[in-house]
């Protein structure tokens, strides 16, 4: 069920457009950042408040690559796959992440601490390698610097 | 040189009041307050403003498409959802200057009269997003937006989208969908957006780069924006290069700058140790340049001459110790993956020619997957796709197939890639 606070958010954003069904992508956002995740009742309960079926807001959900479906760990690790990364040093730095982390990509640390995901362009070419973690950008990365980096976060 | 898109961004960026103070929101007032709406979009046609998305369609000429007399709300959206893969520049400008870009929208907004307005922004440009944010709250407390801006009788709403991924959200009628709540798929023109956009009322979509210009062509008029200009295109351009050069980044030069003038001077060369061999020049969908190109002039025009497209115009390097094939990989790998779904060529053929790509790499490539891959390029080409999308994905690969043949033929011959020991 949808708390108090995220119905009353869906709802301001529902006044905002024309037909209830606009506000699908943002009653998404809104579900994960309050979960971290959108699971299948998440996805009913959107649904029932937005007049649609689930699986039109299933369709909706699971086209969006940021809008996690699976359960994910408090943080998400965005490395950037794309070209000028892949030539400045990208398969090195990925190489050394796994290692780190023990875990391939779309997967979850065994503690719940780190979620690893390849990532489109950043937009940050002209400091690549770059990844994200959760609202931080990392630029300039070397395979050496991940450790302090992940020691950031707990 | 004037650099009137960059001479004033700062980290953090000015305020409105700062913004003002250096003459910002004066295109504004000059605008609402002295012209006609048809006069903004003539003006900017005879600047010949090109977009600065990529396909360089004349601004004014769009707007100029938008039905003016029809009754009932007009939208314009700012695309900010820089994604295609090596380009960097617009995140320059919503960064260090939100405050130009949201008077580039007052202004062109103005000009079509819409009367709401968005900035459609990627998911991951956080500090973007909050600057973005502010200068929006700060220019409806100035009274640049809301009801009677300037205590006329034009209003104008405007509103942040922050994306959640996708890079199809770039083209401007799955941008449409998805501002509308539903997945990102491209829609079928005509009808064109200025018609029938978001919500079924006529919609004009422009890039940051060249909303961010409106204000400067307001000010100073299209005679100085072609002055600016080494070519027939007007303006100055931001240029980027990235790769292995002494010196990645960022630049507002005169539109028409050589390649030689932006690897060898701007970006200072090629590292030590490492050899030029192409360009990829506007982005990841755009046919590479090799060595005989590099006195090309970095315009629409010149560019296109030369075999390619000027793009967003941010530059990615390939050298002598990245493999061609891995390159082209990467790319296709990349376009596969976000390839909406929606149309059958480039839903399937794109992860073939990713898969064939990935087999050379192994080490596990015949001989008659070059004219596979060529075939693909004509295939999924212009046309032949519901979208630009894979005829864009083509581009790298049928020029890679051109240049670099060498390369991939000994993939075939020595059963490896050569570039990895």
């Amino acid at each position: 069920m949808l708390t108090t606070s995220e119905k009353e958010q869906i709802e301001k954003e529902i006044r905002q457009v024309p037909v209830k069904k606009a506000a699908c992508i943002e009653a998404l956002k809104i579900v994960q950042e309050h979960r971290r995740w959108v699971s299948d009742e998440g996805i009913r309960d959107v649904a029932d408040i937005l007049e649609m079926s689930p699986e039109e807001v299933d369709s909706v959900a699971t086209f969006y690559n940021l809008i996690f479906r699976q359960p994910v760990g408090r943080h998400i690790i965005l490395l950037c796959d794309s070209i000028s990364c892949y030539v400045m040093g990208y398969p090195a730095l990925h190489r050394q992440l796994v290692q780190l982390l023990g875990i391939q990509y779309g997967q979850t640390t065994p503690d719940g601490r780190f979620t690893l995901l390849p990532n489109p362009c950043l937009g940050t070419c002209d400091h690549a390698p770059a990844l994200m973690v959760d609202h931080d950008l990392y630029r300039d990365l070397a395979p050496a610097e991940l450790e302090s980096v992940l020691a950031k976060y707990t | 040189m004037e650099r009137p898109l960059t001479q004033h961004i700062t980290f953090p960026p000015l305020g409105l009041r700062q913004y003002e103070a250096v003459g910002g929101y004066q295109a504004a007032r000059k605008a609402i307050r002295h012209m006609e709406p048809k006069d903004v979009t003539a003006l900017v046609k005879e600047a010949n403003m090109r977009g600065r998305g990529g396909a360089g369609f004349s601004t004014g000429m769009k707007w100029s498409f938008v039905p003016m007399d029809m009754p009932g709300p007009k939208y314009l959206i700012c695309n900010a959802d820089e994604m295609e893969p090596g380009t960097f520049k617009d995140r320059w400008l919503l960064e260090g200057n939100p405050h130009q870009l949201i008077e580039g929208m007052i202004v062109s907004a103005y000009a079509i009269q819409a009367t709401e307005s968005f900035v459609f922004l990627r998911w991951a440009y956080k500090t973007a997003a909050e600057e973005i944010r502010k200068a929006i709250a700060e220019a409806y407390d100035a009274g640049y937006l809301g009801k009677n801006i300037l205590g006329t009788d034009y209003s104008l709403e405007m509103h942040l989208h922050t994306g959640v991924g996708r890079y199809m959200c770039g083209e401007e009628t799955a941008l449409l969908n998805s501002l509308e709540g539903k997945r990102a798929t491209p829609r079928a023109k005509p009808p064109f957006p200025h018609v029938s956009g978001l919500f079924g009322r006529p919609t004009i979509v422009n890039n940051v780069e060249t909303l961010s210009y409106i204000p400067h062509i307001v000010n100073h008029g299209a005679a100085w924006f072609q002055s600016l200009s080494r070519t027939a295109d007007g303006g100055t351009k931001i240029y980027g290069v990235s790769g292995r050069v002494n010196k990645p980044g960022a630049w507002e030069l005169p539109m028409g700058v050589t390649m030689r003038e932006l690897i060898e001077e701007h970006a200072g060369g090629m590292q030590n140790g490492y050899r030029f061999r192409g360009v990829l020049p506007g982005g990841a969908s755009t046919d590479f340049l090799v060595e005989e190109h590099m006195d090309v002039k970095m315009d629409f025009t010149g560019v296109a001459a030369a075999g390619s497209r000027l793009g967003t115009g941010t530059m990615v390097v390939l050298d002598d110790h990245t493999c061609p094939v891995g390159f082209v990989h990467n790319l296709e790998r990349f376009f596969a993956q976000e390839s909406c779904g929606f149309c059958t060529p480039c839903r399937e053929g794109l992860p073939w020619t990713e898969k064939l790509l990935w087999a050379l790499e192994l080490g596990e490539g015949k001989e008659e997957d070059l004219a596979v891959l060529a075939a693909h390029a004509t295939l999924l080409g212009p046309g032949n796709t519901f979208c630009a999308l894979a005829p864009g994905a083509m581009e790298p690969l049928q020029s890679a197939l051109k240049y670099f043949r060498d390369d991939f033929e000994q993939h075939i011959r020595q059963k490896k890639c050569p570039y990895h020991s």
